[in-house]
Formats: C-alpha cells, structure tokens, sequence
C-alpha cells in the first residue's frame, strides 16, 4: 500500500459524489450516495486490513503544502482508525435509512450527508492543527442544514441551538490553538502531543478545549442541544450525530486535551468526573419519564457519554481502552437505536411512545433486534456495551470508588429506561389497532439493522479485534500521561499471584474420597 | 528625482486622470447613448491602471519603493495592493451597473466617470505621505461618492442618503482637518516623516489631541463604532451598484490610509492610539452583530455586517505589528470579495415588474425556486460569519493569529466570542432561504456580467481559495513590511 494516498482518496470520492448530487435527480442522487459510501466502506476495511498493528505510530501518512499557515497533513494512528472505520461503516446505512424517508430535496440532502462523512474522516485523519479545527467546525454547516431543512416541527430552534451551541464552543479553542503554536512553532498534532506546555499555560488552554469539547460531547450541563437537535433530525441525521459526531467530542479529549495538557488534566479531574456523575444520574432520571423515543434515547446518549469522560480523564490503560470500546459501542448501538425507531415512525409517523404497544406480536422480527440493541444499551454481558462498561468502570475505580459508585447507578437506571421503554412498546396488548397492523421488517431493514448487530455481538464476545489497533496508542497515551495521574482512593495493590490456576482444588483432600 | 520619474511612479492616477477627463467630454458631447461605450472605455482604463500597479508591485526594480513629487507621494508595494484591491472591485461594480439601471433607463455615462474619478482619489489617498495630499485624495473620492449616492436622482430614498453622506461626511472632513491643524500646529509639519520624527520623543496633549480627532475621521470613513450611524441608511438608500462600490473600494482605501497614518506618522506612538483603536474594533463588532439583528431590508442588515467587519479588520491594526497589518490586508481583501458577491447578488433579486427585492419577506424560501443564487448567497453568509471550510475564516484566522502572536490573548478571546453574536444574523439570512415556505417572487436573472462575478466571488470564497492563501500571503506580508520599512 505504499504510496497510496489511500485518505485522500477516501475524501476525494466523497467530495466528487457530493458535487455531483447536486446536479443530478432523486434515483440518482440516492444510487451515487450509496455507492460513494460503499467505496469508502472498502477503503475503510482495506485501511483497517492494512493497518500494521504494532508497527510505526502514525500510518498512512500525507502531507503537502497547499496553504498558509497550515498544512494538509493526514496520517492516522489505531484510535483514528477504528473512528473512521466506525463512520463508513455506519455512512451506507445512514444512506438505506433515507432512501424512502426522504422525498423532498434528495440530491441536496445525499450531498450534505456526504460531506458530512468527508469531514468526520478528516477530523480523525487530520494531523495538522488548524486543518483539524477547519475539519471540525465546517461540519456545523451540512448539520445545520439537515436538521433545519429535513427536520420535524421545532426544526428552526434545534438548528439555531445546535449551530450557536457549538460555535461558541469551538471559537475559544482556536484562540488556544493559536497560541499553542505560536508558543511551540509548529502545528503538527504528534509533535504538539510530546509538547510540554508550561503547566500555568495548560490550565487556560484545556479550559479552551474544554468549551469546545464537552459542548460536542455533550456533557451536562451544556448537553441541551442535544435532544433538540435528535428529536428534529431526520432518522439518519439521528444516526450519525449519535454515531459520529459526538464522538468527536471523545476524540478531541483523547486527542488534544489529554497528551498536551497532562497536568491541567489531571487538575481538572473533580470537574469531569463531578459533571460525568449528574450526568448519569440527571439524565438517566429524565431519560424514564420521555413521551419521545428519540428523546429517551437521547438523553441515554448522554449518560452514556458521561462514562466516557469518566473512564478518559481515570488516567490508565483500562479507562482508556473501556472509552475507546463505549465510544465504538454507543456509535453502534444508539445508531442502531434510533434506526429501530426510524422504522417504525416511517409506518405511523409518531415517535410517542404510547401510540405503540405489543409490537412484538406483529412485528417480531422487529422485536428481537430492537430487543439485541436495548440490552445492548444495558451493558448486557455478551454485548458490547458489556465490555465497554465493564472496563470503563474498572478504570474509574482506580481513582475513585464514589465516582464509580454514583456512574454504576446509572447502569441500573439505564436499565430501567431502557426495559421500561422496550416494555411499553414491543410488550403488552396490541392497544392500538394501526400500530397492531404495521408489517415487519422489510429486507432494506433487514440490510440496515443486520450489521450492526453481527457489529455488536462481535464487539461483545471478541473485543480484542477492535482493541488490538489501539492497544499501542492508547499504552503511549498512558506513558505520556502517568507523571500527572492523580493518586486513587482505591490505593489497589497488587497482590501475590496464585501458583496454579484458581479453580485447582487442592489434592489432599481428594485423597480421602478417592480412599473411599 | 526628475518629472518623468515621477509621472511614471504616479502612473496609475495620471492615466486615470487623463482618462477620466477624455470620457468626460465623450460623455458631454455624445450624450446619453455613449453610457455604455464609456462603461466600457472605463473598465479598460481601470484594467490598464490595475495592470500598471501589478507591474509596479512585481518589478523587482522598485521593490524598495520611491517618493516622489517633493515628498508628497510614495510609490511602494503596499499603496500598490491597496490601489489593485480598489481598481478590481471598481471594475466589478462597474460592469454589474448598467443592467441594473437600464431597467429604469436611468443610466448615464456620468457613472462610469464619477466611478473613474472616484478611484482617482482614493489611489492618490493611499499613496499620499502628506497630509496635503491625503486630504485632497479623500475629498476627490468622498464627492464622487456623495454623487454616485444620490445618483437616481428620482428615487427620495437615493436623494436622502446622498444628502445624509454629504452632511455627515462634511462633518467628519471638518473633524480630520481639525485633527490634522493640530497635529501640524504641534509638529510644523505636514509630511508624515516630518510629523514621526517631530512625534518622536513623546506626544505633547495638543499632538495627542490632534492624533484623536485624525482617528475619529477616519473611523467616520470606514464606519467604525462610534462613528457608523450614517452607514444603514446611506448603505439602504442608494442604489444597490453604488452600495456595492461603497462597501469595497473606498472601504479598502479609507483602511489604507487609516493603517497608514496610524502606523507611519503616529507609528512610533502606537501606545497611544492602540487602546482607541482596541475599544473602536470591539465596539463594531458587538454593535455591528447586535444591530444587525433586528433588521429586516438585506441591505441595512449588510450594512451592519460592514460595520462588524471593520471590527475584525481593527483587531490587525490594534496589534500595531507587520504580521496584524498583513492580516489586515488578507481579511481586507477576502471581504472585498465577499460584499461584492453579496451586493451583486441582491442585485439578482428582482420580481416581474423588474422591482427591486430587498427584505428578508422576499427572499424567503428562495432555495426551492432559484436554487443557484441560493447556494451562492450561503456560501457568502458561511463566509462573512467566519465559518470554515470557506474562505472568510481564513481572514478571521490570519487576523486572531496576529493578535495571539503580539500576545493580545484577551483581545482576540473576547473578538472571537462576540462573532458568534454576528453568527447569529449571518444562519438567520440561510434560515430564510432554506428553512422557510418559498415566497416565489424573484424572477431568473439574465445579465451575464452579475452570474459571472457572482460565480467568480462564489468560486474564490469556496474551500477552494485556499488555494490562492500561499500567493496572498506573499502579496500581503510584501505589501505590509513595505508599510514598516520607514523604520
């Protein structure tokens, strides 16, 4: 693969296909959208198959100068990776989930979700500052758009929110950029990871990024755009704000927030992991009494992101990595979520809850993967929301144990919202009789939700595919950050290891029986 | 230096001049139906001078510079940017003009002179090292420009805003001649080198005085907060080719000439002037942003997103440094393409009865009937709003990076937290295009010259201007260390 601009090739046919949206009808628009997608999903798998685990940091690396002040630099590392691999993956679903939904303005909607995809490749494969930051914002446009042009009924308030919200967000990180390369001479995101900032300095740059970040995030309390925005997207724009997009969030802490400011990280741990804990309780809480399905799933997005934080800014390897898993496994599953409440709005058009009810009855095919995914969303072992908690918590209990106990409620209220949400619609009597008519899943469905879930069974039972591209990275991130981690109440000591295995039983005593 | 050096260094106003004195007569002679044949002369002229200029810019030979005519004007690279920046967007709002006006038969060859006339003055304004010359410079442009806006002399709307721009613009004259008596009563001189080494060992209250009130004329100029109140309504009541013009070449000069006289003359004194100049940019931005919000005529609301613009353009020159002068140049230049494209796409909007259109009512929904110019005008309110990839946040960046490096922290902080209130206005322009139920009154526009600078503006500030940042860069960091050199 050498000498293959395989990234740039990668947001050159997106760039092409989204031009050409633009001029051509709906059946096409449609067919040059899914194709385009399904190019990048193989390039995407080719990257994922050609990634050389264990070899140099930064792969498939580009670089030309074609600006001032900055430079198109591309290179990907294992965290990057499995990010990308996360957005094409889920971009040609997303383009299935709008083929019969969408009616008005296909050719400018198909556009704006590709260069929605364009841009979140480039936010992950951007290795220069300022190209990331161009990468970062420009998504606000595409997503302004989809939400006010192809949203519900309070569309024009969620756009205005979602675009101010993050805007303000981000325009105080560009000034920290700013002066991080003024200060260090560079804008080359590796070199600027080994940067040492003097530790005064740091406090305001993280404050910086932290206005950005924990906006996109989202976290409480500057999570309300949020369920605004969901509720009024379309089902796919849903999908990838859920799946994508706030990953960003995750990525930009992972990225920029922890290896650059290690010490202003480490002051900064009662915030995020105060924020992390009412986030999973608060919004756990108004999760249970949504009308909206969206809405609900919504708000779990959120709880489910406060344990990303928590597990980022818990300072070791399990933390990390469980981020990293419950970043891959939210994209998955609330994508997946949102899509089982695309189907059946796309029959009777209410997300209200109540109008549903024993769907399982007439739509049990329908039933079992809406029912995959909410356990799923639970963290039931076997998924990857299991793993993904598992080793987040793990992490944070490094640090401390109360966060971890407040965090772990809130996998018992999600539990509740979600069983309580599952109940309500797939269980029960068939009380109303337009929902007990809808049909089950059709075999565009199927093409769309089948995936996703082989996604998430793999994710549960062998995670160590996704996690072995990060495992350097991520031991890398753990090095640069150990001198400032803080020091946990939890003070785990290693203990001496058993001799044998620990399920040996003791040999004396059998004699006896044997005896016998 | 002899005659015909300086005749060849001033040789983009002496040919301007002499060509606006030839169609002068053309049009006295052949009357009405020569407008278009001079429209034409008078783009050729702009184009020869402009070429001239970029040859004065490039020859090596004149890298350093020259004054001429006794010390009264200076050739060098940065009068020569600004002179093609004003000449480019003369022509471009030259060639959308007679379209517009023919529609009411209203178009006289006295434009495309008064146009000429007005370059004139404002290529002698940014070249002027005297304070003589800069004064007969401002005033040549300023009275074209109180003509042009007044120019559909049947239109009240046209005649109030002319009216208006006279009276205020005389004051603000008054203000700058004041300003400049004391600053030649305290230095005895009217040369801006004599005036830097007579200010060089500390200001006098009488000099510092006079430094205040040059200020406050020039921000009347370029309708910087707290002298911007006349922009709305001059911007709202003259015709929309004349708006265009307004919010381009003479805005690029009076800049000009403000960072000129700021950083040369005053330059050796810039902590004097640098905290007028920090509360003037941050003043427009947030008053540019807030007024903006409320209106409801595109033209005022532009008008206010002028005056926000001049608020970052400031921030370059509070920094007081080469690197803020060059991001001054780069961001003056990226806006320059932005309001032409804007402008000449208002002038698009037209309804049956070739009416004008100019509320947010008309354009409403106008993405799902005319969804060309729709694309175009986001692309150009992303712009203006500083949102990448396009082109008008890499103005915003060069001039935050300047203000970071002179170690402004705060300044560009606070700057860049307040553009998000002018975000607000910039989405609600898309909101109206995109989001709304079509209104469908504006009808296809046919004039070829509008689609192309439309389109040439569009395609500029798209990702792919980018492009262009490693040339513009060299231009405008030649053009601002030419503005250091005196040190």
């Amino acid at each position: 693969m050498d000498g293959f601009p395989i990234l740039s090739v990668m947001l050159a046919v997106l760039a092409i296909a989204a031009a050409a949206c633009f001029f051509v009808k709906a059946e096409a628009a449609r067919m040059i959208a899914l194709v385009a997608t399904l190019i990048d999903l193989a390039l995407g798998i080719l990257l994922w198959v050609n990634y050389d685990i264990g070899g140099a940091q930064w792969q498939f690396q580009e670089e030309a100068n074609l600006f001032a002040g900055f430079k198109y630099a591309l290179g990907i590392d294992g965290i990057a990776l499995m990010l990308i691999v996360l957005s094409v993956f889920l971009m040609p679903i997303c383009i299935l989930a709008s083929w019969d939904s969408i009616q008005k303005r296909v050719g400018e909607y198909m556009a704006a979700f590709l260069l929605m995809e364009l841009l979140m490749i480039g936010v992950f494969a951007a290795q220069d500052l300022f190209l990331f930051y161009i990468f970062f914002e420009a998504g606000l446009i595409p997503m302004y758009l989809i939400i006010g042009i192809w949203g519900g009924d309070n569309r024009i308030y969620a756009s205005y929110k979602f675009f101010l919200y993050t805007l303000l967000g981000s325009v105080l990180m560009l000034i920290a950029m700013l002066w991080m390369v003024n200060e260090a001479g560079t804008t080359y995101i590796p070199t600027l990871m080994n940067y040492d900032f003097a530790p005064e300095a740091q406090t305001w740059l993280w404050l910086a990024f932290f206005a950005s970040f924990a906006v996109k995030m989202p976290m409480w309390p500057v999570h309300t755009w949020l369920p605004d925005a969901h509720v009024q997207a379309p089902t796919a724009g849903s999908v990838i704000l859920a799946g994508v997009l706030l990953k960003m969030g995750g990525y930009g802490f992972i990225r920029f927030s922890l290896p650059m400011f290690p010490e202003a990280s480490a002051q900064f741990v009662w915030l995020i992991l105060g924020l992390s804990m009412i986030a999973v309780v608060v919004t756990s809480l108004i999760a249970l009494v949504q009308h909206d399905m969206k809405k609900l799933i919504a708000y779990s997005s959120v709880a489910h992101m406060a344990i990303v934080t928590a597990g980022l800014f818990a300072f070791n390897v399990q933390g990390l990595e469980g981020a990293m898993i419950m970043m891959l496994s939210h994209g998955l599953v609330s994508g997946a979520l949102f899509l089982c409440v695309g189907v059946i709005y796309d029959r009777l058009h209410t997300r209200e809850i109540d109008r549903y009810g024993g769907l399982s009855i007439n739509m049990p095919k329908y039933a079992l993967f809406f029912l995959l995914f909410t356990m799923a969303s639970i963290g039931l072992p076997g998924t990857s929301g299991f793993v993904a908690e598992f080793l987040s918590l793990a992490g944070v209990y490094k640090i401390s144990s109360l966060a971890t106990f407040v965090l772990t409620t809130g996998i018992i209220l999600g539990a509740g919202y979600m069983l309580y949400l599952y109940r309500r619609v797939a269980f029960g009597e068939q009380k109303n009789a337009d929902a007990a008519a809808m049909k089950d899943l059709s075999v565009r469905e199927w093409i769309m939700l089948g995936p996703i879930a082989a996604a998430v069974l793999w994710m549960g039972i062998y995670p160590e595919s996704f996690l072995a591209p990060m495992r350097a990275d991520i031991a890398a991130l753990d090095a640069r950050i150990a001198r400032a981690a803080p020091i946990g109440d939890a003070k785990l000591e290693v203990g001496e290891p058993k001799a044998g295995a620990a399920n040996t039983i003791d040999a004396k005593e059998h004699d006896g029986e044997g005896a016998h | 230096m002899g005659y015909l050096n300086s005749f060849y260094l001033s040789g983009p106003e002496v040919e301007l001049s002499v060509a606006g004195l030839i169609l002068l007569i053309v049009a006295a002679f052949a009357g009405q139906k020569s407008a278009k044949t001079v429209t034409a002369l008078a783009v050729l002229a702009l184009l020869g001078a402009a070429a001239f200029t970029v040859n004065l810019f490039t020859n090596s030979a004149f890298e350093l510079g020259g004054d001429v005519w006794s010390g009264l004007y200076r050739m060098d690279a940065f009068g020569s940017f600004a002179k093609i920046l004003i000449y480019i967007a003369t022509i471009g709002c030259l060639i959308v003009a007679p379209k517009f006006f023919d529609a009411k038969g209203a178009y006289r060859p006295e434009y495309p002179v008064l146009m000429l006339f007005g370059a004139v003055g404002m290529g002698l304004m940014v070249s002027a090292i005297d304070l003589m010359t800069l004064y007969i410079g401002l005033e040549l442009s300023s009275l074209s420009s109180y003509v042009l806006a007044s120019y559909s002399r049947n239109d009240g709307r046209s005649a109030e805003a002319g009216l208006k721009y006279f009276v205020l613009g005389a004051l603000a004259s008054g203000i700058l001649l004041y300003g400049m008596s004391l600053v030649y009563g305290f230095t005895g001189s009217t040369s801006y080198l004599g005036i830097r080494a007579a200010l060089g060992d500390g200001l006098s209250t009488g000099a510092l005085f006079g430094v205040v009130f040059v200020l406050a004329g020039l921000a009347f100029k370029i309708a910087a907060v707290p002298f911007h109140m006349w922009t709305p309504d001059v911007y709202e009541g003259a015709p929309t080719p004349v708006t265009a013009f307004f919010a381009t070449a003479p805005k690029v000069a009076a800049v000009a000439i403000t960072m000129r006289i700021a950083l040369d003359p005053f330059g050796g004194n810039a902590a004097a002037w640098q905290q007028i100049i920090i509360f003037a940019a941050l003043a427009s931005i947030v008053v540019g942003a807030l007024g903006a919000i409320g209106q409801q005529n595109l033209k005022r609301l532009l008008a206010y997103s002028s005056i926000n613009n001049i608020g970052f353009i400031l921030i370059g020159l509070a920094v007081a440094t080469a690197a803020g002068a060059g991001a001054m140049l780069t961001y003056l230049a990226i806006y320059v393409v932005m309001s032409l494209g804007s402008f000449v796409a208002l002038m698009m909007l037209k309804d049956s009865g070739g009416n004008q259109l100019e509320t947010f009512g008309d354009i409403s929904g106008l993405s799902s009937t005319r969804p060309v110019l729709a694309w175009c005008l986001l692309a150009i309110m992303f712009s203006l709003a500083g949102i990448p990839p396009l082109l008008g946040f890499y103005g915003k960046f060069v001039i935050f990076q300047a203000a970071v490096e002179a170690d402004m922290v705060i300044l560009a902080a606070v700057g860049i937290a307040a553009s998000v209130i002018g975000a607000f206005y910039y989405i609600k322009f898309v909101k109206v295009m995109f989001f709304d139920e079509p209104a469908d009154v504006v009808v296809a526009d046919q004039s070829k010259a509008r689609w192309i600078v439309l389109a040439l503006s569009a395609l500029i500030i798209s990702p792919l201007g980018y492009l262009l940042t490693p040339g513009l860069d060299w231009v405008t960091e030649r053009a601002a260390s030419a503005l250091f050199f005196v040190v």
